[in-house]
């Protein structure tokens, strides 16, 4: 039986508070009007006169990393052009100011909204692991089914919060909420069969239920089994599993879809469902690594031996190149097509965020293929950390870099609201899933294959 | 020179394993063991030393992605470049996200061909060779464990074996070609 340690419990309260008040500053200090706008510009022009003109988008700099790239002078300018996306007409803004000043209002919730994701999704990617093991009825993974159960305790409050976040989100973070933008734009008004708000919020209400009604059988049918003399829990959670599965995909993606691509409504990726599957996966099985490590150091869970850390470590190290071949297969296609709509959701993440862009695929594919490309740094816990702690920065830019380019553009910065963001979910994170896990004995008893499980030998 | 070894044949894996465990602790030295299929942790429980062909593997996927680095560059930047689909094709990097599927490709070519052929050459494989294995039946349902009986007393190391549950014990002098 676990508990969560006073200083822990503490420390995520701290993490909690401080999150919270830098969330609470970065709402307050958007700015309310465009001549606070315009003040902010003067500003930052007197910092950096020299460069930027009012025209924004790096439109006045002759060579830039994309042009270079295409070996084509003012190419990305020309397709940024014609991105009604990412202009500010796109918006139905009337000025460049009011476009930048949508921006920066916006920059709290996508904050936020980056922070709050990124956490919830890693306890529906730990659910969908859980719910795998089950429907494959998998003999090595029962000694983890508690840690599981433990993380995806804290799917129903993040849902809710990322739930509450894009109906609160507004038009300018969703542009196809916005009416008048809609009336002059054909390619929204044939998507308002599915990107409207009512049904955007019915669809979200299905996933959080569906997702959050799982997960609240499994775990009492897994409970169930501990007490039971038979097996009819243990099949229960079978037959749930298998329908959670089927359910799961489908909402997935749309889903992504939904919260994501519709950021930037006139762009679409076949892949990208896919893609921020690859993502949710790979942080999630990520972070059970994490918890085992951890709770094996305290000496909870003697029955978890280095085979099963090696299995876990053998999925990052497998999920860190799906995702990598995702990313790659959707970047390729839209690269070689090089469709004005497409490519600009490229250009403004290459142009704008090249660090993060490129620094992203160092973090999620060179340095866990490196790192634990060895068999036997698998079981070497402190390596598995290294590579862990690698991969969750690395998925957090990622999120980080599906929605700030879209929502807020050139004006991002990491500052105040990102960082309290992170800090807040964290905390969060660290108080529920320590309180989930404390609830019961972490040794699954009675489960079918717990005998094998604990046996598991290669 | 001609050495003496004992062929004891098993009928079960687990009996094979646990008569491994039992020799090897026994201090008899086992210089080889034939089964019809591959028996989990039996080269653990001989002695032998670990694979290093995953060394190779990996140092041959780096020989295929140097070679598939060099051939474009070669083929498609210096020699002939062409233009496909409007893309640039002056250097390397500017046509990489194109060539990586290519990359990928002769990355798992090398290190999957010739990881095998290492593992024939050194498990002294090629085409007509005589096959090794002293008996048919460990083709089949039989395990053969192959125990050195120099320098033993023959009636003790019998006895020992049989105990370990063996079904059949030989005597073999064998020539050795070295």
């Amino acid at each position: 039986m676990y508990t969560l340690p006073r200083n822990l419990k503490l420390f995520s309260i701290v993490l909690i508070v401080l999150g919270l008040a830098g969330i609470i500053f970065g709402f307050l200090t958007t700015p309310k009007t465009i001549d606070d706008v315009k003040k902010i510009m003067a500003e930052q022009e007197g910092h950096h006169g020299d460069a930027h003109h009012t025209a924004g988008h790096g439109d006045g700099q002759t060579a830039n990393f994309v042009d270079e790239a295409r070996g084509q002078e003012g190419y990305s300018q020309n397709a940024m052009k014609h991105a009604t996306d990412l202009n500010p007409e796109g918006h139905g803004a009337t000025s460049h100011e009011e476009h930048v000043l949508h921006q920066l209002q916006t920059r709290p919730w996508s904050a936020t909204f980056v922070a709050a994701f990124f956490f919830m999704m890693i306890a529906l990617g730990v659910l969908v692991f859980y719910a795998i093991q089950f429907a494959s009825q998998a003999g090595w993974s029962p000694v983890l089914y508690r840690i599981m159960e433990g993380i995806t305790s804290y799917l129903l409050p993040g849902s809710i919060i990322v739930f509450l976040i894009v109906v609160f989100a507004g038009t300018h973070f969703y542009p196809w909420q916005d009416q008048d933008l809609v009336a002059n734009d054909k390619i929204l008004q044939d998507k308002a069969g599915y990107l409207n708000f009512p049904f955007f919020i019915i669809r979200g209400v299905i996933y959080l239920l569906g997702w959050n009604i799982y997960r609240y059988f499994s775990r009492r049918n897994s409970l169930a089994q501990a007490d039971a003399n038979n097996y009819d829990a243990y099949r229960k959670n079978f037959k749930a599993s298998v329908f959670f599965l089927i359910f799961f995909l489908l909402t997935e993606a749309t889903m992504a879809w939904d919260w994501f691509m519709s950021l930037t409504p006139h762009w679409y990726s076949t892949l990208f469902a896919w893609y921020i599957f690859a993502t949710m996966f790979v942080s999630a099985i990520t972070v059970i690594a994490l918890v085992t490590i951890y709770l094996k150091s305290r000496g909870l869970i003697p029955f978890v031996s280095d085979k099963h850390l090696h299995d876990l470590a053998k999925y990052m190290f497998a999920f860190s190149i799906f995702w990598t071949y995702l990313w790659f297969s959707q970047f390729m296609l839209i690269w070689y097509a090089n469709i004005p709509e497409e490519v600009t959701y490229f250009i403004i993440r290459i142009q704008e965020y090249k660090v993060l862009f490129f620094g992203m695929l160092i973090l999620n594919f060179v340095f866990p293929i490196l790192v634990l490309m060895n068999s036997d740094y698998k079981r070497v816990p402190w390596f598995v950390v290294i590579a862990a702690v690698f991969i969750l920065v690395g998925h957090y830019i990622d999120v980080f870099l599906l929605v700030m380019p879209s929502t807020v553009g050139h004006n991002w910065y990491f500052g105040i609201p990102e960082v309290a963001a992170i800090l807040f979910f964290l905390g969060l994170f660290i108080l529920v899933v320590g309180t989930g896990l404390g609830k019961v004995s972490l040794r699954p008893k009675n489960d079918p294959f717990i005998k094998e499980s604990e046996n598991y030998h290669f | 020179m001609a050495a003496t070894k004992i062929y004891a044949i098993y009928k079960d894996d687990d009996l094979l394993m646990q008569a491994v465990k039992q020799t090897r602790s026994a201090n008899y030295h086992i210089s080889e063991v034939f089964t019809p299929f591959p028996v989990h942790g039996l080269d653990h429980a001989v002695g032998i030393a670990p694979t290093r062909i995953a060394i190779t593997a990996f140092l041959y996927g780096l020989v295929g992605l140097s070679v598939a680095v060099a051939m474009m560059n070669f083929m498609m930047i210096q020699d002939w470049p062409q233009n496909i689909g409007g893309k640039p094709s002056f250097t390397f990097y500017q046509n990489m996200p194109a060539f990586i599927p290519i990359m990928f490709e002769l990355t798992v070519f090398f290190a999957g061909h010739l990881m095998v052929i290492t593992f024939y050459m050194r498990s002294k494989l090629w085409p007509f060779k005589k096959a090794e294995n002293p008996d048919p039946r460990t083709t089949d349902d039989h395990f053969l464990m192959e125990v050195d009986a120099e320098n033993h007393d023959l009636e003790m190391l019998t006895k020992f074996l049989y105990d370990t549950g063996a079904s059949e014990i030989s005597l073999i002098e064998k020539e050795e070609d070295h």
